[in-house]
């Protein structure tokens, strides 16, 4: 294979070459533990705090200490989900997530849920948004938190959180959103979005894996999920990952001084993917096109009568790499439950495929992406039993 | 997960793909709601299968099960090749990972329909037992399909 064309940001994203260079230092001549006394550990602990205040600023934060340094966007999530619903001894109250989040979110929720919570779950509608009136039907006298994603990983849509924020706030509840895929790639200021709580990740943005934030509005109560040492202002222990805060810091300076230009390349390289793909084999859609608050690198595509892991495989041995909603791709039975959310019919989920864009892919990659998928999927449904019926039931209207 | 070099060049270049015409036996199994459905067309000479062709739609595992359940059944009598366990497919591509085992029950009940649908075509008694993976609240992860000794 003498080719690899990278289709999977959204999954991970390579270490920008700069971001390496600000980690290198801290794994070897500046190795401190940023809790000791003596310079190396002064040294390592100002990184750390230098870190952080570029972070704060770059999600307009009012006070440095609302970033909490975490190993991950999962880490921040169930840190949010848990440690703001048991804030204080709470054991019980409602909490509302959105049918569509990660997993890092849906998990802990349920375990709130079998911990003396009621949990309620509110669906997108087909536009892959959360409206704001069914959040409002959603809330209840004890409703302490509200978690809707910022924006999808799946399909990329940006849920309208300053008015669903809004919304928690009148009815006392607090506002956490999981921001992992937005952080750095569109305008994102925590005053502004009204939140109390967001969860990102390091290596969502060209930083290193195992590394990421929670932003915790200051005065808001949570119960630390790690404990131990009493870092992070007893909110988060654990010795201090000064490479990955660095890191970290330096990613997210590096996607803010990038956005405006590489923000609307990658929504023109999407779009010229979007016009190949839809352009070229029929029966094909594009899941929330209609929909304009979407994030610029994301592509969800619906290829009816071709099931997602073998269009993954048959891609794979290209050298492209993208991502399926399909059952079998995750060893489950059921397909992608985002794409089951958004109303999209099981069957037709199995067919779905992600492409997501991101600073390294060129117009040469789209295209040679979009080239090799058409025979694949051709080929794919000339095998297909069902392939004509589907074909008829289509032209019949 | 990873997958065998049999399991890939079976999934890259399946063999005997298509339908028969005038097949003598047409199995059809599977359901699009779970990703899958295979269909199987056979000519019988002798008892046995003569000619067979596949048709899947599915993810890698169910291609290359359907590809090589072919390969096994040609030329085997219709008894053998009812027995046929989705084990001994997977033994046959070097094995599958754990997690796609379930997904190679498609192909032996494919042949196992194609096959009582020539024998009661023909007035004769099925023999294959009952075809599961049509129904739709199977179990694929449900219990191994051993033959009864």
């Amino acid at each position: 294979m003498d080719r690899t064309v990278y289709l999977d940001y959204a999954a991970t994203t390579p270490v920008d070459e700069n971001v390496l260079e600000a980690m290198m230092p801290f794994f070897s001549e500046r190795y401190g533990n940023a809790n000791s006394l003596y310079a190396l550990g002064r040294d390592a602990y100002t990184a750390f705090e230098d870190a952080r205040e570029r972070v704060a600023a770059l999600m307009g934060a009012t006070h440095p200490g609302e970033v909490i340094f975490t190993s991950g966007g999962t880490e921040s999530d169930n840190t949010a989900l848990i440690g703001l619903a048991t804030a204080g001894g709470r054991i019980k109250g409602h909490v509302i997530v959105s049918a569509f989040e990660h997993h890092a979110v849906l998990a802990p929720a349920e375990w709130l849920g079998k911990h003396g919570f009621t949990v309620t779950e509110v669906s997108p509608r087909t536009d892959g948004l959360i409206h704001p009136e069914d959040l409002q039907a959603a809330m209840r006298e004890d409703t302490v938190l509200v978690s809707v994603m910022h924006g999808n990983n799946e399909i990329g849509t940006i849920q309208p959180l300053r008015a669903l924020a809004d919304i928690a706030h009148a009815g006392g509840a607090l506002m956490h959103t999981d921001a992992a895929q937005t952080l750095g790639k569109i305008d994102f200021d925590v005053n502004d979005l009204g939140i109390d709580a967001a969860s990102f990740s390091s290596h969502k943005i060209y930083g290193p894996k195992g590394f990421g934030a929670l932003y915790l509005r200051k005065g808001t109560r949570i119960a630390p999920y790690m404990m131990g040492g009493g870092q992070e202002s007893k909110r988060r222990s654990g010795t201090q990952n000064v490479a990955g805060a660095v890191g970290f810091a330096r990613a997210l300076e590096i996607m803010d001084a990038e956005r405006a230009t590489e923000a609307p390349l990658l929504a023109a390289l999407r779009d010229r993917i979007v016009e190949g793909v839809l352009g070229r084999l029929e029966l094909t859609s594009l899941n929330c096109c209609e929909t304009k608050a979407r994030l610029p690198h994301i592509a969800n595509f619906i290829i009816k009568g071709v099931e997602g892991e073998a269009m993954l495989l048959h891609l794979d041995a290209k050298g492209i790499a993208v991502s399926t909603g399909s059952a079998c791709s995750s060893g489950s039975l059921k397909p992608s439950h985002v794409l089951l959310a958004i109303g999209c019919p099981q069957e037709f989920a199995h067919g779905s495929l992600r492409v997501s864009l991101g600073r390294y892919t060129t117009e040469k990659d789209a295209d040679y992406f979009v080239d090799e998928l058409i025979p694949i999927v051709e080929r794919l449904r000339s095998m297909s039993p069902l392939y004509a019926k589907i074909k008829a039931e289509h032209s019949a209207g | 997960m990873l997958y065998s070099d049999k399991v890939m060049d079976h999934f890259q270049n399946p063999r005997n793909v298509g339908v028969i015409e005038n097949a003598d036996g047409t199995g059809e199994v599977g359901n699009p709601i779970r990703g899958d459905v295979m269909k199987i067309t056979i000519k019988v000479e002798d008892d046995k299968v003569d000619d067979i062709m596949f048709q899947t739609l599915g993810c890698g595992t169910a291609i290359a099960t359907s590809s090589i359940v072919t390969e096994m059944a040609k030329g085997m009598t219709l008894e053998d090749a009812v027995s046929i366990t989705k084990k001994q497919v997977a033994d046959e591509l070097d094995g599958l990972p754990p997690a796609k085992m379930h997904c190679s029950v498609l192909a032996t009940d494919g042949l196992k329909a194609a096959i009582d649908d020539y024998l009661v075509k023909n007035g004769r008694e099925p023999i294959a037992g009952p075809i599961l993976s049509s129904d739709p609240d199977f179990d694929p992860h449900g219990e191994e399909d051993e033959p009864a000794e």
